[in-house]
């Protein structure tokens, strides 16, 4: 198997319409230890999105990424708006002018989207962030690939890892953005924007991966 | 929830139009991007000035928009931070040849954004110093958290460098005038309510009806401590405290004090706290030589009050004395 531009298009969408679902829960997430806006500043920049897909269909998954990163950076707003920003920029600078993406090019963009997260965010594992999900995920799709799995198991490897992550953060004190302001209060929570990292590379498997 | 708005969605839409139907002789507003410009931006020679953040913290930073102040301002969602793409429009409005200073308040997201926005100026020639706010004690500065919140400090930040940049002073000096009253600049708040944020609906927190928030920041975060109701000077004492022993601010000192009201507390309670501050500060041999009193970076409807003192010289004296003209301070003009 290997990814289209269709297929890209359609992650994109689906994964619009699982932060549509999950705003209220994200935004829930969020006013435990946050601001109570991620849900909201998420589906606000993904709804945006999708208003510009059926704009723009030119083959190019890299021009794909870019657009969504462009849109979503002008926004989204908060920290959301700048990392999911990069992230997808940096997926962009990856795949750039693939009309196709094989397992090597996809381990490839997770490996720039999380550079560029921590580039910008400087968050580093165990802060409590996004990157907790992210990196458990990027590892685990590298490893999958390497040991000859198909595109399908190591997205869903990738995914499961990405879970874990996120659920790992519950415990954490946070020490980066609004919720390392509350110290040892912040202990107890699921963190956000892992949580939303985590959809956006479950949508993945359940979009390329056939769930 | 009783608010005067239409809806959640459009609010800060229409308070953009408001203040443009308002303001015509001091701002005009651009859309799509958002953007609060002084009506005769650019101005030619002279160091650009733009802040920005979330809304619901009116007068600031739209109300500041105007001579001797800020050049531009870019109004995000309620609570949340800008974009990059209306900093950006904000920067290319205001640069009349000389620079532009960003001034951004010390949260993740405004910090990130305004670092892209940097980036895109710079990467079209455009001279850009940012400089950072984060003078909310409340917060304990540690390599474990996002560092100390911006909060009142902004608002004297603002009318400071907008008066070095109306000198004509070079954009190394306004930023470093700009520098200058955050080293030396401490604030601490406090609530009696929690604020609604229009899209959630519902108060950020609960306070019971004999209980207050101290430490609290300008969006709901929570602060040091939830405690019973004590007299204002008590709670004067206690926040006056924290923020006189952060910084050395000694016996001899002249500091602008300023009482910030959060969006919620009438102005008779402001005036009951000053005097309680002005006692305080008597007591450590501290002079107010200058002082603001009333709602300027405000938390919707939240009930409180904040602190700030600023340690005075006599150019930041001069500084602070200088003409203004913007929708929400004015005077020599």
């Amino acid at each position: 198997m290997s990814v289209s531009f269709e297929d890209a298009v359609h992650w994109v969408r689906s994964f619009a319409d699982v932060i549509a679902e999950n705003k209220e829960y994200l935004t829930q997430l969020d006013s435990a230890i946050g601001d109570a806006d991620h849900g909201i500043n998420m589906n606000r920049g993904m709804q945006a999105v999708l208003g510009k897909l059926d704009g723009a269909p030119n083959g190019d998954i890299g021009a794909l990424m870019k657009a969504v990163g462009m849109t979503l950076v002008s926004t989204v707003g908060g920290a959301g708006g700048p990392l999911y920003g990069t992230l997808f920029l940096q997926f962009g600078v990856a795949t750039a002018g693939k009309a196709d993406l094989e397992p090597a090019d996809w381990a490839l963009a997770l490996e720039k989207g999380v550079e560029g997260v921590q580039m910008r965010g400087k968050a580093e594992p165990g802060d409590k962030t996004m990157v907790d999900a992210l990196i458990p995920a990027r590892d685990a799709f590298r490893q999958a690939v390497d040991d000859g799995e198909s595109f399908e198991d190591a997205l869903r490897r990738s995914a499961a890892a990405a879970e874990e992550g996120m659920k790992a953060t519950i415990p954490w004190v946070a020490r980066k953005g609004r919720a390392s302001y509350l110290g040892e209060r912040s202990a107890g929570h699921q963190d956000p924007g892992a949580t939303s990292s985590y959809l956006l590379l479950k949508a993945a498997a359940d979009s390329w991966g056939g769930g | 929830m009783k608010k005067l708005i239409n809806k959640a969605d459009d609010v800060v839409r229409e308070e953009l139009q408001g203040i443009e139907a308002a303001h015509p002789d001091l701002v005009r507003v651009q859309y799509d991007p958002n953007v609060v410009i002084r009506a005769d931006a650019p101005v030619q020679g002279k160091v650009g000035l733009i802040s920005g953040g979330g809304s619901g913290h009116e007068p600031m930073h739209g109300g500041f928009v105007g001579m001797g102040m800020l050049d531009a301002a870019c109004p995000g969602e309620v609570f949340t931070s800008p974009t990059p793409d209306q900093m950006h429009e904000a920067t290319k409005a205001v640069n009349g040849g000389a620079g532009v200073v960003h001034i951004v308040k010390n949260y993740t997201g405004d910090v990130m954004n305004f670092d892209m926005a940097a980036e895109l100026a710079r990467s079209e020639g455009i001279e850009v110093e940012s400089v950072l706010v984060d003078d909310d004690v409340a917060v304990q500065d540690s390599l474990y958290t996002a560092g100390r919140r911006g909060v009142g400090t902004t608002v004297l930040m603002e009318k400071i460098a907008g008066a070095a940049a109306e000198e004509r002073r070079s954009l190394a000096d306004v930023a470093a005038v700009a520098r200058k009253v955050n080293e030396q600049g401490r604030s601490m708040g406090m609530a009696l309510t929690s604020c609604i944020v229009p899209a959630a609906g519902k108060p950020t927190f609960e306070l019971g009806d004999d209980e207050m928030e101290i430490g609290i920041g300008i969006h709901g975060e929570p602060g040091r401590e939830r405690m019973k109701m004590k007299t204002v000077a008590e709670i004067v004492e206690m926040m006056a405290t924290a923020v006189v022993d952060d910084l050395p601010y000694a016996s001899g000192d002249k500091v602008l004090a300023f009482v910030n009201g959060m969006g919620g507390t009438p102005l008779i309670e402001l005036y009951v706290v000053f005097n309680e501050l002005n006692k305080f500060l008597k007591g450590r041999g501290v002079e107010i030589s200058r002082n603001l009193i009333g709602n300027y970076i405000t938390s919707l409807e939240m009930q409180g009050f904040s602190i700030t003192l600023l340690k005075l010289d006599d150019d930041l004296t001069k500084l602070w004395d200088a003409p203004v003209n913007t929708a929400g301070m004015r005077w020599g003009v």
